[in-house]
Order: structure tokens, then sequence, then C-alpha cells
């Protein structure tokens, strides 16, 4: 059982100590991790995914429940209760997607193998182009590798901890995959420098030069602005759909309304 | 003298690994470093001018260069003794699918990609299966899935073997790799041997004859599809 997360300071790229005592992060609990290109996102989600000891090049050091981790938490994915998806859409394993899954699945402990027609099934429900079990993980496009590993994430890893390093890219249906992880009771954290996805956590921890800059919490107003961007993106959303399917945009689709 | 074996094909980050073992180690014992390789190498210049520490490298030359390495490695020891080390490491040429330079004492550690696909660790033999330790590198390019995915396959095909996953430009996740070779024995010269079988190496091949087909050769040979002189040949 994972109660909570504690992340302890490092040092940011200049080698300074980040200004904060700890962060912590409890079960149900969302949050969106925003800053410029190259200010640590990725290393910060990182450092949790590893389990840092002040062994990365962040210094920082991660807790669970309050306690340094046992090595073999640290080295065996069948006791790994954090699942990540990078920010990476290449898959180098010359495997089918069904043994993809099988041999994570196995790597996860998991007997039961209906997991892996139930993965590539959610994974088609994040992208609009086919993966089948025999598509080889070399050849999926950006976007499927994406859906897969997303759905891999959800069902076969299946940890109570999430990390998701920038899923509004790669063109995936990003709010059908932010409906099936919101409110599962588990430690979401999204990388993003998408509005929506920030707005959509209660907490969010601004980064900058390799350290965290701030943490916020949600204001009442930003909730409201959160509903009027969802809004809005849903209507991106369609006509990115009907640019893709090759149809021409009306006036009706542009229309939006604010509350 | 405590001894570390580097082992894996070439670009695994073998001599990126080292550099952190260096780093982490060097101000609390004497290291010094021997690369063994076929034609060419530079390691030895680079880690001396980065780190001021003692290298040498070998030139195989014609032979394997784990053949050559078991040859030359008593005079290695008695170099690195020389030089008051409390650490040899060799880091092997990586070419040799068939040898594996793993000795009976010391640590022997097996460095592969994390994008060397997922049939490398079947296709390595005896440098996987014989090794103490496998550093599994450049974690930092691929998902966690295919992570997992690649750990696994080595679980099955090698239970035996301590798994460790890192980014060895920046060192992650090594204190155990750090413990376990602060915590190994010294090596006792005089007892020290290979671990594997190394491959009977002599044929006319080896002695520079080029004529193609194995009508032409003797000693191992091997047709393509037969099992001519079955009893010499022991590449399974
Ligand atoms: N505290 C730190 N100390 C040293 N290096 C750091 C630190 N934080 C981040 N870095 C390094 O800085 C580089 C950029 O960081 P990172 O990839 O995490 O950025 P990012 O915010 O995810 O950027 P992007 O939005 O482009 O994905 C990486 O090489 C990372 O290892
Ligand atoms: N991204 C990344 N690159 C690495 C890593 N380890 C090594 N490299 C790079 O891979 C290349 C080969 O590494 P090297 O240590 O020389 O391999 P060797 O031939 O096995 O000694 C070099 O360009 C290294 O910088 C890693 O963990 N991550
Ligand atoms: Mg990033
Ligand atoms: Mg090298
Ligand atoms: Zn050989």
């Amino acid at each position: 059982m994972v109660r909570d997360i504690t992340i302890m300071p490092g040092l940011d790229k200049a080698g300074v100590r980040e200004n904060f005592s700890v962060i912590t992060l409890c079960a149900g609990e969302t949050v969106s991790i925003v800053g410029p290109t190259g200010s640590g996102k990725t290393a910060f989600i990182t450092d949790i995914e590893l389990l840092a000891q002040g062994d990365t090049s962040t210094r920082r050091r991660v807790l669970l429940n309050g306690e340094v981790p046992d090595d073999e938490v640290r080295n065996n994915p069948s006791l790994k209760p954090i699942a990540m998806i990078t920010q990476k859409t290449k898959c180098f394993a010359d495997l089918t997607a069904e043994e993809f899954l099988q041999i994570h699945a196995r790597a996860r402990g998991i007997k039961n193998f209906g997991i892996v027609g139930d993965t590539i099934e959610l994974a088609n429900k994040f992208t609009g182009e086919k993966i089948t079990a025999e598509s080889r993980v070399t050849i999926l496009s950006g976007g499927q590798t994406r859906s897969l590993m997303i759905a891999d994430a959800i069902l076969i890893g299946a940890a109570p901890v999430i990390l998701l390093d920038e899923i509004e890219n790669a063109g995936i249906f990003k709010q059908e995959v932010l409906r099936i992880i919101h409110d599962s009771g588990k430690i979401v954290i999204f990388v993003t420098h998408d509005p929506v996805i920030a707005l959509l956590t209660k907490k969010r921890i601004i980064m900058e030069h390799g350290s965290v800059k701030m943490v916020l919490y949600r204001s009442e107003s930003e909730v409201r602005a959160a509903q009027n961007l969802l809004e809005l993106d849903n209507r991106v959303s369609v006509i990115r759909e009907n640019l893709r399917a090759g149809k021409t945009i009306t006036k009706d689709l542009l229309a939006v309304n604010f509350y | 003298m405590k001894l570390l074996m580097i082992a894996g094909p070439p670009s695994a980050g073998k001599t990126a690994l080292v550099k952190q073992i260096i780093k982490k180690l060097m101000d609390s014992i004497k290291i010094v470093f021997l690369k063994i390789d076929v034609v060419k190498a530079y390691e030895d210049i680079e880690l001396k001018k980065e780190f001021k520490i003692v290298t040498k490298k070998f030139y195989s030359g014609d032979l394997c260069p784990d053949h050559a390495g078991v040859m030359v490695m008593a005079d290695a020891l008695e170099w690195a003794e020389g030089n008051s080390a409390d650490l040899l490491i060799v880091e092997s040429a990586g070419l040799c699918l068939r040898c594996a330079p793993y000795l009976n004492q010391g640590l022997g550690i097996v460095v592969l990609s994390s994008i060397s696909g997922i049939h490398a660790p079947e296709k390595m033999g005896a440098m996987v299966s014989l090794a103490d330790i496998a550093v599994i590198t450049k974690i930092d390019l691929v998902s966690q899935a295919e992570r997992e995915v690649l750990i696994q396959k080595i679980r099955e095909v090698h239970p035996g073997v301590i798994l460790l996953e890192t980014n060895a430009l920046q060192g992650t996740s090594l204190h155990r790799l750090y413990d376990l070779i602060s915590n190994s024995k010294d090596i006792d010269k005089e007892t020290l041997m290979l671990k594997g079988n190394p491959p009977l190496g002599t044929c006319t091949i080896c002695v520079g004859k080029k004529e193609i087909g194995w009508k032409h050769h003797f000693g191992v040979i091997q047709k393509l599809d037969g099992h001519v002189a079955e009893y010499l040949f022991r590449g399974e």
C-alpha cells in the first residue's frame, strides 16, 4: 500500500539547495508539474520513478510511506508501486504488441493473460489508428506507442502511483485518458505544458532551473476557468478530428459559450 | 587487490559506467584501469586525463580479445600490484560472443544497453550467463515498460544474475553496485581461473588460409548444414 510519497529537496542546476522543506503527495491526489522547457519537470518525476536516494543528478531523495524504500522495491518491477509514461514514443524491443504486453505482465507478476487483450482494447480508445495484437511495437507510430504505453501503465503497471510525462503530445485523445485516470484513488502526477491538464489538478508544482520554485493550490476562480477551458478544448478536439478526417470547418463549429 | 571485469558489446556504455565507478570510489581506494581491445582504443588516454589514474591498453590483434586477455592477465595483475592498486578495472573489447572474460574471483559485470534489442541477452551467451552483475544502461532513452520487459527477459534467461539499471551518463541508481564492489573479496593470484570453458580456437582460418569452403580446411571445421567434427566444435 502506498499512502504517501515524500520528496526531500535536492540541488538545482547550479548546485543550490532547493527552497522547500518536503513535498508530500497522498493517495487520491492529482498534481501537475509545470515550467519552461528544460526546467527539470521530467527529472522531477524520474526521481520518483527511480525512488531516488541522492543518487540522481538532482540529489533528491524520495520516501514511500515516510520510509526509505528497500533496494528490492527499487530494482524489481513486480514490487514497484509506480508506473511511468515517459516522453519517449519509440520502442526498440523487436516484439509484437501482444508479446510485449505478455512479458510485461509476467514482469509485473500478473497471472491473468486476459489482461493483454484488455490493454490493447483500452489503447485503441486513445488513438485513431487501430493497434492490433500482431502489430510490431518497433513500427507503431508515436501516438500509437503512447496509447499502448498509457493503457499498459493503467492495466498492467496498475500501480498506486502513476506518472505521466506530457500526454497531450502525440495527438492522442487526452480527455479519454484523463477520464479514466481521474478519481481512481491513485497518486497521479502530470508533467504538462497544457493549461487544461494543469487546471484540472488541485495542486501545481512550478519548476525553474532544475528546482521546485513553488507549490500552488487551485483557487475557486481557477476551477471555473478550468470548466471554460475544457469546453474550449472539446471544440478544438472536434475541429482537429474534422480536419484529420478531411472535412472542412464550418462557422458553428467555432462557436464557444463561456460561463 | 580487488578485480572488476567489465564486458559487453561495443557502445553499450562500459566506459561510461567505469567513469562513474572511478568518480565514486577514487577518493577512498587506488584504482588502475586496463583496456583490452582488438585494434583501436582510447579509453586509457581518456580516463588518465579525466581522473589522473594509472591506465594501460593492450591490443589483441589477430587473437580473440578474450583469449588475449587470459594470456596477459597474470602480467596485468603484477602491473596493477606494482602500482599499489586496491582495485583493477579491466574493460574488455566485447566483440567475441563465444568467450567470456570473467574469472572465478572478483566481480564480472556485463553491460547491456536498453536499446540493443530484446534478443541481445540471449545472443550474447556466456558474456551474460557467466556474469555476476548485469548493468542495463541508457534507461533514459526508453519507456519504463520497455525497461521492465528487457529485465524480465534477462531474468528468464539468467535467473541468478544481479540486475541493475542506470543512466550511465549521470550514474543514477548505482549505490548497490558501489557496495558490491567495495564488499568484494580480494583476489588470490595463485587460484585465479577462467570461469567458463573457452571454445577451441585453432583452425586453418586462424592460421591465415583464405580459401572459402570447408574442403580447404581442417581442424575445427563445420559445414553450413552438417556436423563435421562435432566433437571439436563447441559453439553451442
Ligand atoms: N536539479 C538538477 N540538477 C542537475 N541537472 C538537472 C536538474 N534538473 C534537471 N536537470 C537536467 O536538465 C535537463 C533538462 O531537464 P528535464 O528534461 O527534466 O526538463 P523538462 O522540464 O522535462 O523539459 P521539457 O519540457 O523540454 O520536457 C536534463 O538533462 C536533466 O537531467
Ligand atoms: N543517453 C545515454 N547515453 C549513454 C549511456 N551510457 C553510455 N552512453 C553513450 O553511449 C556511447 C557509448 O558509450 P561507451 O561508454 O563509450 O561504450 P563502450 O563502447 O561500451 O565503452 C557514448 O556516446 C556514451 O556517451 C546512457 O546511460 N544514456
Ligand atoms: Mg520533459
Ligand atoms: Mg569503451
Ligand atoms: Zn573468443
